[in-house]
């Protein structure tokens, strides 16, 4: 079938601000957006930017905005789009080349959650104990590939970049709520604080956003409601 | 741009983020250089599980699990290593759940664990409880673990900065070159050690489970500049990618209970390991798929692959353990896994050839185990050699941390005692004239279609199945590919994410690195692990019970030089299952 792939594209070395450039791709129902961008840039055009590693949704380097939602470019079908496809960066992050965004501010978010295990208890010799119930109370936030299509799908974030945003919440549920964990009064500063969970309206274009099929909102509300419990 | 720093570790999959870890711990000031951001590096698709003899299922030791190992590599596997690697796994998983990883757990709270390929117990009579494991995402949890601990020790970042060259001088490693993609710069980097692990190169395949990135920049720089790369003829071909494209699925499955199945839905798998079936090593069920596709008992209009069957098990098996690859074939093939076998194929998977190493990590030069001082290598990219001529399933995700943690510790120590090398915009000069070459030429080759040449001929002549006749085919090709590769050009003459030079770069280094395995296959004239010669069926101990290190003399031309197998407390013996 014959597609036609609308992107829009920005040199910083040329362009003012982006425009959009339209690609004729002979395409497969099976193919992935993914592979009519490969398309383009190895038959058509090799100037176009973006980026990509694994190809099937596991690396989380290329989330953009398919047909208007934020979505994996390497697990988005044809046949699920249509013949007319357009594809943008991910919004809310500075552009630097056509599909490449900025990542640093969502990963300055990510740390300032400390995502890792804070126990300073001496560990035992061997594993430390937890039964399937206390392992599955955090599985959903562990599935996250920092993908952050669903930080950029998120209205307030657009507006005040300053908001933690919906990733780094998972990760900080991912430890809260990890029986091994001892540190989430450290994540409840940051998380409690002018840029964090408070700012969430639950809009829920995160959890439609996920590509990993995590109930995003739910979890945040969870660590709004871990933040109040702590307080009484 | 100049940088500094006592240990630079090139490549932030599970191998380099676990050798960072370690040297910081040792309290060394380390750098990590990678072409991505940390948490896309490929370790991350790894799924099954990382083999230890914890016993918390069933009774296990940690002596079964190093016979498993050498029986697994068809004896050319050191037994050094594989000592060295059994019994401190199991260390290094309890390390990994101490640090934080969410692995399954046993309703008594201990770490779960399930069957995989070539694991067994009391010495091969039968499939062993051996592989701990987080659903079917144990990579993705062990790199984001990793990173983790990465972030809380303050390990300074590199990202997206292709390397583009290693300065070895005097027989002593110096510092690295590499290339920015935000602004097309290239910055010199001093250290006093320096630590590759930046993993394989499947992409020299045209189907495989490995990233589009994984080129073996860091194998192909090295072999260029005179050093060898190691048993480079064995590549494993994963004897489940989901057909056509390649994606992995998990041995796991099999582990849990899956069936592979022929076109006449017979468990074929029983005639060719008939103990442990399904779970015999991977080269031997890859083989075992190509030669049912052979003899006319291949699955689909073409006949050209086979099935892996779920179906007879309980669903919530598949939806719990076996999540991610249950979506891979209901998304990319609309085939439920619940419902309907799945479509696979062997995908090109993982090389266990690289670059040599002692059990330190240290790189070495020759034969004599002579030292490269100040330079190591770790994981896929290394060869120590754990895997011999075939790895075991879960053995890479043990491999990645246990000699990333010695490779790291040993980098540490040394840079405590070693000084820093000048280096001068001298040293930025190979590198500049190499991309700027590219960036003017006016050829009227292209990159992406020199590379499928590549990826098809490589698939036609040198996979699963190798004749002295296609070795030799490919050799010739793999000339003129190279003698072509000199007139490529590219579109993109710009500085800032100029992703299409990166793509040149990576394909002259594919090119290397298949010119090192091509020439290695055809010098081996015996079948031996992932290594199986049509011409040549049977393994021969007298004339090939020994390392291949191949050095690059010019394109086309390769010399060899022989290691002996450290051989140990298991003889070689015939491999059946």
């Amino acid at each position: 079938m014959q597609v036609t792939l609308k992107i829009l594209r920005f040199d910083p070395a040329k362009d003012q601000k982006p425009t959009w450039h339209t690609y004729q791709v002979e395409a497969e129902p099976w193919d992935r957006v993914l592979d009519l961008l490969h398309k383009v840039k190895w038959d058509q055009d090799g100037t176009l930017a973006f980026r990509r590693s694994c190809g099937h949704g596991i690396c989380g380097s290329d989330a953009m905005l398919i047909n208007g939602r934020n979505r994996l470019a390497c697990k988005t079908l044809v046949k699920d789009l249509g013949n007319v496809i357009t594809v943008e960066p991910i919004r809310g992050l500075p552009v630097e080349k056509d599909l490449i965004v900025n990542m640093e501010p969502f990963f300055a978010a990510y740390r300032a959650v400390k995502p890792y295990l804070i126990n300073d208890e001496p560990p035992p010799a061997r594993e430390r104990l937890q039964s399937p119930e206390e392992r599955e109370r955090f599985d959903q936030g562990t599935k996250c590939i920092l993908c952050a299509s669903c930080t950029t799908s998120c209205p307030v974030f657009w507006v005040n970049g300053t908001y933690l945003g919906p990733a780094a919440i998972v990760q900080a549920h991912r430890f809260i709520f990890d029986s091994r964990d001892r540190g989430k009064r450290e994540r409840f500063k940051a998380l409690g604080s002018g840029s964090g969970v408070w700012r969430c309206r639950t809009a829920y274009n995160c959890t439609e956003a996920c590509p990993r099929d995590i109930p995003v909102t739910q979890l945040i509300e969870e660590v709004k409601r871990a933040i109040l419990f702590d307080r009484f | 741009m100049a940088h500094k720093h006592e240990v630079i570790v090139v490549g932030a999959g599970g191998a380099g983020l676990a050798t960072a870890l370690y040297a910081a711990r040792e309290g060394a000031d380390v750098a990590v250089v990678s072409k991505l951001y940390p948490t896309r590096s490929h370790t991350g698709a790894a799924q099954g599980g990382i083999g230890a003899a914890l016993g918390n299922v069933e009774e296990d030791h940690w002596e079964w699990h190093m016979f498993d190992t050498v029986k697994g590599g068809d004896y050319l596997t050191d037994q050094d290593a594989a000592e060295v690697f059994a019994k401190e796994v199991i260390e290094a998983v309890l390390e990994l759940e101490h640090m934080g990883l969410p692995f399954d757990r046993l309703p008594n709270g201990k770490i779960a664990q399930r069957r995989f390929g070539g694991h067994t117990k009391d010495w091969g009579k039968a499939p062993v409880h051996r592989a701990a494991h987080a659903a079917d995402r144990t990579g993705h949890m062990i790199l984001q673990t990793l990173y983790q601990q990465c972030v809380k020790h303050n390990i300074t970042f590199y990202n997206e900065f292709h390397v583009t060259d290693v300065l070895v001088e005097d027989g002593v490693a110096k510092g690295l070159v590499a290339y920015e993609l935000a602004t097309g710069e290239l910055h010199l980097f001093q250290a006093k050690a320096i630590v590759i692990a930046s993993g394989g190169f499947g992409r020299i395949y045209k189907v495989t489970s490995n990233a589009y990135t994984l080129t073996g920049d860091l194998q192909a720089i090295l072999y260029r500049k005179g050093l060898p790369l190691e048993d480079m003829e064995f590549y494993q071909f994963h004897p489940t990618g989901l057909y056509p494209l390649g994606i992995l699925l998990t041995e796991g499955a099999r582990g849990e209970g899956g069936i592979l199945r022929n076109a006449s839905g017979e468990r074929f798998m029983e005639r060719y390991a008939p103990t442990i079936k399904d779970l015999a090593p991977r080269d031997m069920v890859s083989r075992a798929m190509y030669l049912e596709v052979r003899e006319g008992r291949g699955v689909g209009p073409k006949k050209d692959h086979v099935l892996l069957d779920l179906t007879h098990l309980p669903p919530e098996v598949i939806e719990k353990k076996l999540p991610d690859i249950t979506e891979f074939s209901r998304i990319y093939l609309g085939v439920d896994p619940l419902k309907e076998p799945v479509p696979v194929m062997p995908t090109a998977h993982y090389a266990m050839g690289g670059i040599p190493t002692t059990l330190w990590g240290q790189v070495i030069r020759d034969e004599n185990n002579t030292v490269v001082p100040g330079l190591y290598a770790a994981g896929e990219a290394a060869c120590v050699s754990l895997h011999g001529a075939n790895r075991l399933g879960t053995n890479s995700l043990g491999d990645l941390v246990v000699f990333g943690r010695r490779a790291g510790i040993h980098a540490a120590r040394f840079a405590k005692d070693a000084d820093y090398h000048e280096l001068t915009e001298e040293h930025l000069r190979e590198s500049r004239e190499r991309i700027e070459r590219i960036k003017n030429s006016t050829g009227k080759e292209k990159v992406a279609a020199l590379r499928a040449e590549l990826q098809q001929t490589m698939m036609d002549n040198a996979s699963v199945f190798r004749t002295g006749e296609l070795l030799a085919k490919q050799v010739e090709i793999l000339k003129e590919l190279m003698d072509r590769y000199k007139r490529i050009s590219i579109d993109d003459k710009g500085d800032a994410y100029n992703t299409e030079l990166v793509e040149a770069l990576e394909l002259g280094y594919l090119l290397e690195v298949s010119e090192a395995l091509v020439h290695s296959a055809l010098n081996r004239t015996e079948s031996r692990g992932a290594h199986a010669r049509e011409d040549y069926p049977e393994r021969d101990d007298q004339n090939w019970l020994k390392h291949t290190l191949a050095y690059k003399v010019a394109d086309g031309k390769v010399t060899f030089r022989y290691k002996p197998v450290v051989l140990g407390r298991f003889e070689p013996k015939a491999r059946t299952y």
